[in-house]
C-alpha cells in the first residue's frame, strides 16, 4: 500500500515539475515571438503601399537605430534587400509562418533565435526576429534545479513513508496486542490512546468505550448468576420444603390441600421475583426496545398517587402529589417510567416511614429542568447514609435496615436501569431528614437503543 | 362457548382443556401452527387462544391471517415472551389480550369470558345497572335506589370498570390494567384497598351486597345471590 502511495506521489509530482518547466521555458520565448509579431503587424501594415526600396529603408533605419530586432528582407525574386543577417535562415522557409532558427553574429558567435515571416503584397518576404539566447540558457540552467527538486521531493516522501508507516504499524501492532489480551480473559485492559486526535485514536476511544461496556455486562452476569443462586434458590427451597412436609402430614388430605396453597402462593412469589430479575436485568443490557410515547408527566404521577393513595392510609401514611404545573410533556416508555415511580413509592411504604412520631408523608414530585423531567419520590423516613447510596442501586441489595422486610431488593436496581434506558440518571439525596429519589430523564428524546 | 385452543406443550394444552372444560366450553385443540390456522379460518368460535411459539407456523402469523381475511374473533394470546414490546407486537399484530406464562388459570378464564362477552362499540351503553345500583357514565353520577353516592373519580372508575362487565369475574390485573393502564404486578394489594373501598360506599349500607370477592380469581358485581 505505501509502495503504490509513493508511486502516485512520485508521478505526480514528476508531471508537476515537469509542467512548471515547460511553462517557464515557454514563457521567456513566447515574450520574444510576441514582439516579434507586433513589430512585423507594423511594417507588413502598410506593405501593399509601400515599395520594397523604402521598406528597406525603414528596416535599415530601425536596425541603425540599436533595438533588438533581427530583420531580413527579400524583394520577390528572394533577392536580399535589408537585414542584419547574413542569409535567410536555412531553417524557415521562404513563406508566411516562423519558428525558431539559428544564426551567426559578427564576432562568429552562434546563437538562436525565433522569429516570424510574412509575405506582402509585391511578393516580398519580411523576417522579424529576436534572440532567445537567454532563454535558453535559462532553460537549461532550471532543467537541472527542477530534476534536484523533484530528487529532493521524492527522497523527502520516501523517508516520510517509511517513518509514518513504521509509527502506524506500531500503533496498530499495540492494539492488536491489547485485543489479544483481552480476548485472553484480561476485560480490564484498555487500548493505549496517544493523545493526537486524531482518526487511530477515535478509535481507540470508541474501541474502549465498547469495552468499559462489556466489561460491566460481564460483571453483571457474574453478578446475576451469584445472585440467583440465593435468591431464587432460597424460595425453591422453602417450596420444596412445603411439599414435603404436607406429604409426610399425618392428617392426610386436609394437610395436602393446606401444602398445595401455601406451595401455590410460594411459587407465584418466586415467578414475581424471577420476572423482576428478568426485567431488569434485560434493561440494565439495553436489550428491551420499548416504544416511547409523547407524556404528561403530571398526569404519570396523579396516577400513581391515586393508585397508592388508600394503600398508604392503611398503613397510616399519606402518599400526595407534589405538582407545580399544569403539564410537562415527556417522551418516555410509560410502563417502564411507571413502574419505577410505583417501586420508589413501594419503597417509601416500607422503608420510608419515620421512625419517632412525625408526618409519614411521601410527596411525588415533577420537575422541569433544562431539557429533563426530574420525577421524585420523598419521603420522611431514615433515609440511605451517602456511603450506601450506590451500593442500593445493585440489585439484590437489601441494606441492613431493611433485610427484615420481605421484598426482592430489585426495585432501585430497576429504577436505575430505567433511567439508564432512558439515557437519563437516578440521583439519591438527603430530604433532610429522610430519602429523596430522582427520577431525572431527558424530556425529548429516545433511549439507548434506540428504543 | 365455542373455544379453539392452538398450543404445543401438551401439559398446559391438557391443562387449558379441562379447565376450560369444566368451566362449561366446548374446546378443540390444535398442536401446532399449521393445523391451527386452519381450524381458526375455518371460523364458529368465539373465542381463540393462541400460543406464540408454536411449529410450523407461529402465532402471531396465524393472528395476521385471521385479520386478513376480515375475520373478528377475539384472540387471547399466550406466551412465555412478557417483555414489555412483546405484547405490544402481539396486540398489534391483531391479538385483543395478552398473558403470559405461568399464569393462574382464573385470570385465564375471566380474560376469556371478558373477551367473549366483548360488545360492539355501538352498543355501549351511557348507563350501567346492576340491582338498583346504576352508573350514568354521561352524568358521572352513582345512585343506588333512591341515594345518590360520591364516589371519588378513582372509585367511579373502578366502579364503571367492574359495572361493564357485570356478571363476569375481573381479575386484579384486568382492573389494573382497564383503569390504570398499568400492566406489572405491584408487591402490595393495591387493587383490594381500593375495592374495600369501593364496597364501603355501595354495599354497606344497603341489604343486598352486589360487590363480591371470588375467592382465588378477582372481583364480581352482579345482583342475586352471591
Amino acid at each position: 500500500m505505501p509502495l503504490v502511495t509513493l508511486s502516485v506521489f512520485v508521478i505526480v509530482s514528476a508531471l508537476l515539475v515537469g509542467a512548471l518547466y515547460w511553462q517557464a521555458t515557454r514563457a521567456l520565448t513566447r515574450l520574444a515571438l510576441e514582439q516579434s509579431e507586433s513589430e512585423l503587424r507594423e511594417l507588413a501594415a502598410d506593405s501593399g503601399l509601400i515599395p520594397v526600396d523604402i521598406l528597406a529603408n525603414l528596416i535599415e533605419r530601425r536596425i541603425e537605430s540599436g533595438g533588438m530586432g533581427l530583420y531580413f528582407l527579400v524583394d520577390a525574386n528572394g533577392k536580399k534587400q535589408a537585414g542584419n543577417l547574413n542569409q535567410w535562415p536555412p531553417e524557415l522557409e521562404l513563406r508566411t509562418g516562423g519558428g525558431f532558427f539559428s544564426y551567426e553574429s559578427a564576432d562568429g558567435v552562434r546563437h538562436i533565435a525565433v522569429g516570424v515571416a510574412e509575405v506582402l503584397g509585391g511578393g516580398a518576404i519580411v523576417l522579424v526576429g529576436r534572440n532567445v539566447d537567454a532563454a535558453q540558457l535559462l532553460a537549461s540552467s532550471l532543467w537541472w534545479w527542477f530534476l534536484a527538486a523533484l530528487g529532493v521531493m521524492s527522497v523527502i516522501g520516501v523517508a516520510a513513508m517509511l517513518i509514518g508507516h513504521r509509527a502506524l504499524l506500531g500503533r496498530v501492532e499495540t492494539m492488536r496486542a491489547t485485543s489479544s489480551a483481552i480476548m485472553a480473559g484480561d476485560l480490564t485492559k484498555r487500548i493505549p490512546v496517544s493523545g493526537s486526535g486524531d482518526e487511530l485514536d477515535a478509535l481507540a476511544s470508541s474501541l474502549n468505550t465498547m469495552l468499559a461496556r462489556i466489561e460491566q455486562l460481564m460483571g453483571g452476569l457474574q453478578e446475576v448468576s451469584d445472585n440467583i443462586a440465593h435468591d431464587l434458590k432460597t424460595p425453591l427451597a422453602r417450596i420444596r420444603s412445603s411439599v414435603e412436609a404436607a406429604l409426610r402430614d399425618p392428617r392426610g388430605a386436609p394437610a395436602h390441600r393446606e401444602g398445595l396453597e401455601r406451595t401455590l402462593e410460594e411459587a407465584d412469589e418466586l415467578i414475581k421475583t424471577f420476572n423482576a430479575l428478568l426485567l431488569v436485568a434485560r434493561l440494565e443490557a439495553g436489550a428491551v426496545e420499548g416504544s416511547v410515547e409523547a407524556l404528561d408527566a403530571v398526569a404519570l404521577v396523579d396516577d400513581v398517587v391515586e393508585l397508592y393513595g388508600p394503600v398508604a392510609e392503611d398503613v397510616g401514611c399519606r402518599v400526595v402529589a407534589d405538582l407545580q404545573t399544569t403539564a410537562v410533556p415527556l417522551v418516555a416508555n410509560r410502563q417502564l417510567v411507571m413502574q419505577a415511580l410505583i417501586n420508589l413509592v413501594e419503597n417509601a411504604l416500607k422503608y420510608g416511614r419515620p421512625q419517632s412520631g412525625g408526618s409519614a408523608e411521601i410527596s411525588v414530585s415533577v420537575a422541569a429542568r433544562s431539557g429533563s423531567v426530574v420525577l421524585a419520590v420523598a419521603d420522611r423516613g431514615p433515609g440511605i447514609p451517602p456511603a450506601s447510596r450506590e451500593r442500593a442501586l445493585k440489585r439484590f441489595v437489601r441494606l441492613e435496615a431493611s433485610r427484615s422486610q420481605p421484598g426482592t431488593g430489585l426495585g432501585l436496581s430497576l429504577v436505575a436501569a430505567v433511567a439508564r434506558l432512558h439515557g437519563g440518571t437516578v440521583e439519591l439525596a438527603d430530604n433532610q431528614p429522610g430519602l429523596i429519589v430522582r427520577l431525572v430523564l431527558p424530556a425529548g428524546v429516545a433511549t439507548q437503543a434506540d428504543i | 362457548m365455542r373455544v379453539l385452543v392452538i398450543e404445543d406443550d401438551l401439559d398446559v394444552a391438557a391443562f387449558l382443556v379441562k379447565g376450560l372444560g369444566e368451566a362449561g366450553h366446548a374446546v378443540d385443540l390444535a398442536s401446532d401452527g399449521a393445523v391451527g390456522e386452519e381450524r381458526a379460518l375455518s371460523g364458529g368460535y368465539d373465542v381463540m387462544i393462541v400460543d406464540r411459539m408454536l411449529p410450523r407456523k407461529d402465532g402471531l402469523s396465524i393472528i395476521t391471517s385471521l385479520r386478513a381475511s376480515g375475520d373478528k374473533t377475539p384472540v387471547l394470546i399466550l406466551s412465555a415472551l412478557g417483555a414489555v414490546d412483546d405484547r405490544v407486537k402481539g396486540l398489534r399484530a391483531g391479538g385483543d389480550d395478552y398473558l403470559t406464562k405461568p399464569f393462574a388459570f382464573a385470570e385465564l378464564l375471566a380474560r376469556v369470558d371478558a373477551l367473549a362477552r366483548r360488545r360492539a362499540p355501538e352498543e355501549s351503553d351511557t348507563r350501567y345497572v346492576v340491582g338498583d345500583l346504576v352508573l350514568d357514565r354521561l352524568a358521572r353520577r352513582v345512585t343506588r335506589g333512591k341515594e345518590v353516592l360520591s364516589l371519588q373519580p378513582r372509585e367511579f372508575r373502578l366502579l364503571e370498570y367492574l359495572m361493564k362487565h357485570a356478571g363476569q369475574v375481573v381479575t386484579r390485573t384486568m382492573l389494573l390494567e382497564g383503569v390504570w393502564d398499568y400492566h406489572f404486578d405491584p408487591q402490595t394489594n393495591v387493587i383490594d384497598v381500593h375495592i374495600s373501598r369501593l364496597r364501603a360506599k355501595i354495599d354497606k349500607d344497603f341489604d343486598v351486597q352486589l360487590l363480591h370477592t371470588v375467592r382465588g380469581a378477582g372481583y364480581v358485581i352482579r345482583d342475586g345471590d352471591a
